[in-house]
């Protein structure tokens, strides 16, 4: 950990609301109606947020650190 | 209440030759509850036939797939397969999927999109070439999701015709036993485990080599993963939209409102297979039976600990508590979010690659052949997974 604080953001334009990322990490994300969203109360995220971002098929979530997108990674 | 407890229907409820949805499905989603059914093999299960219930299942982690190998799990064959990605978990589940995801993503698939309308034209022109009647499922439906997936994942075309019949049976729900079943999931994983050899000695540009290098460069799978994901990749990525092709135009044919609306306004095409997604239920029954790891309310029923249940898709994408008019096929429907491909973890990975491919496939088809049309009688596949035709004869 940086120390810097980490946050996700859902492009609910870019969602297709297969709940994979709810799914997988239900911390971090809910679904609301047909569209994913980073929860409020939601937990830090962590390894499985990222996992999320790498995995969601519409590459609508992003891992920020700071200023910086640290996820979906690249190769 | 809790769980029904009357003596189980037989399930699958719907017929192999055709594409209706059995009336036994919205008897019971009209009533309160959950059903118990008992498939040919396995412990009776619930079945989820509501669309809040489905994918309040589908997306929650309190319902395990992992679980089903504890238990004699509700099955329409003997023999009973409990590898590969669909038969797992979060977090395992999730380590493999995030090594095939990046090539299944929108965006990746929108990169092949010149390479599907290359493929589609290339079919179409070879029908033209042979003239009426063809067999649509064997000159066009299953050699273009079959040619995508080869060059994606790294397979040899010339294979297709070994690799069909072991995908075939993989699928099936027939007369095979157990160890016929098994006998045959081993040939195709040796086929499998020969070309990853191949691909190690030669590095290719496809998803089998980058698999290959998660493997043998970051260990993130075992060789058996390894093998089973590509089996997996080569099966779900061509079968189930081969199958839905003719599907499509099937149900098309039998809506010819439907039909000329879509001619006349070609840029419905995209809405127009996503509503065929939700309207055509492909599977002949809910398979995967997910098993909850503690006492858990789905609607009003209470399902205990251990129990498994099913979830038909196909009846949920035809709930009226969701869906306007759900009995009626409208490709100018909005905000369709069917379950076709599923929902939550285990959601269809190749999703964005199967619309794209049934996009171009069908606006292939009706731009080319106007007059496109039945020349002869549907052959229904029979004991399998999956409801579509086997042959089907067409004349444009």
């Amino acid at each position: 950990m940086t120390g810097v604080s980490r946050s996700v953001r859902v492009d609910s334009r870019l969602c297709l609301g297969s709940g994979m990322c709810a799914a997988i990490a239900p911390e971090v994300f809910a679904l609301d109606g047909d569209r994913a969203r980073a929860r409020e109360d939601g937990a830090e995220p962590d390894e499985r947020a990222l996992e999320a971002a790498e995995i969601c098929p519409a590459l609508a979530i992003t891992v920020h650190e700071g200023t910086a997108v640290i996820g979906p990674r690249r190769e | 209440m809790t769980a029904d407890t009357t003596t189980p229907l037989a399930y699958p409820f719907n017929t192999a030759d055709g594409l209706q949805l059995a009336d036994a499905y919205e008897h019971a989603r009209d009533q309160e509850g959950l059903l118990s059914v008992r498939m040919p093999y396995g412990e009776p299960a619930l079945l989820v036939t509501r669309y809040a219930d489905a994918r309040f299942v589908l997306g929650d982690q309190r319902f395990s797939r992992a679980l089903a190998a504890e238990h004699d799990a509700p099955r329409q064959s003997e023999g009973r397969n409990d590898r590969g990605i669909l038969s797992m978990d979060p977090p395992d589940h999730t380590r493999l999927r995030s090594l095939v995801a990046k090539a299944f993503t929108v965006r990746a698939a929108e990169r092949l999109r010149p390479q599907v309308k290359e493929f589609t034209a290339g079919l179409l022109d070879a029908l033209e070439e042979t003239g009426a009647p063809a067999d649509l499922v064997d000159g066009f439906a299953l050699p273009l999701p079959v040619a995508v997936i080869c060059r994606l994942l790294g397979v040899p075309l010339e294979d297709r015709p070994r690799f069909r019949i072991w995908s075939d049976a993989a699928l099936s729900t027939s007369s095979l036993t157990a160890a016929e079943a098994e006998a045959n999931r081993e040939e195709l994983r040796v086929y499998m485990a020969g070309l990853i050899e191949r691909h190690r000695e030669e590095p290719q540009d496809d998803l089998m080599t980058a698999l290959i290098e998660a493997r043998d460069g970051g260990d993130r799978l075992s060789e058996e993963e390894l093998v089973d994901l590509c089996v997996a990749v080569l099966v779900a990525g061509h079968e189930t939209t081969a199958t839905q092709i003719p599907n499509f135009v099937l149900t098309l044919l039998d809506h010819p409102d439907q039909l000329a609306l879509l001619r006349a306004r070609p840029e419905l095409i995209p809405g127009a297979v996503e509503e065929l997604l939700r309207f055509v239920p492909l599977g002949s029954g809910a398979a995967h039976p997910r098993y909850a790891t503690e006492d858990v309310v789905v609607g009003t029923t209470l399902v205990r600990a251990g129990t498994p249940v099913l979830v038909a898709a196909g009846a949920a994408n035809r709930d009226a508590m969701r869906f306007t008019a759900p009995g009626v096929l409208d490709i100018s429907r909005e905000g369709n979010q069917h379950l076709g491909f599923g929902h939550g973890a285990h959601h269809c990975l190749g999703a964005p690659l199967a619309r794209l491919e049934l996009q171009e496939a069908l606006g292939g088809l009706i731009s080319r052949f106007p007059g496109l049309r039945l020349a002869g009688d549907v052959v229904w596949k029979t004991e399998m997974l999956v409801r579509g035709p086997r042959a089907m004869p067409v004349a444009w």
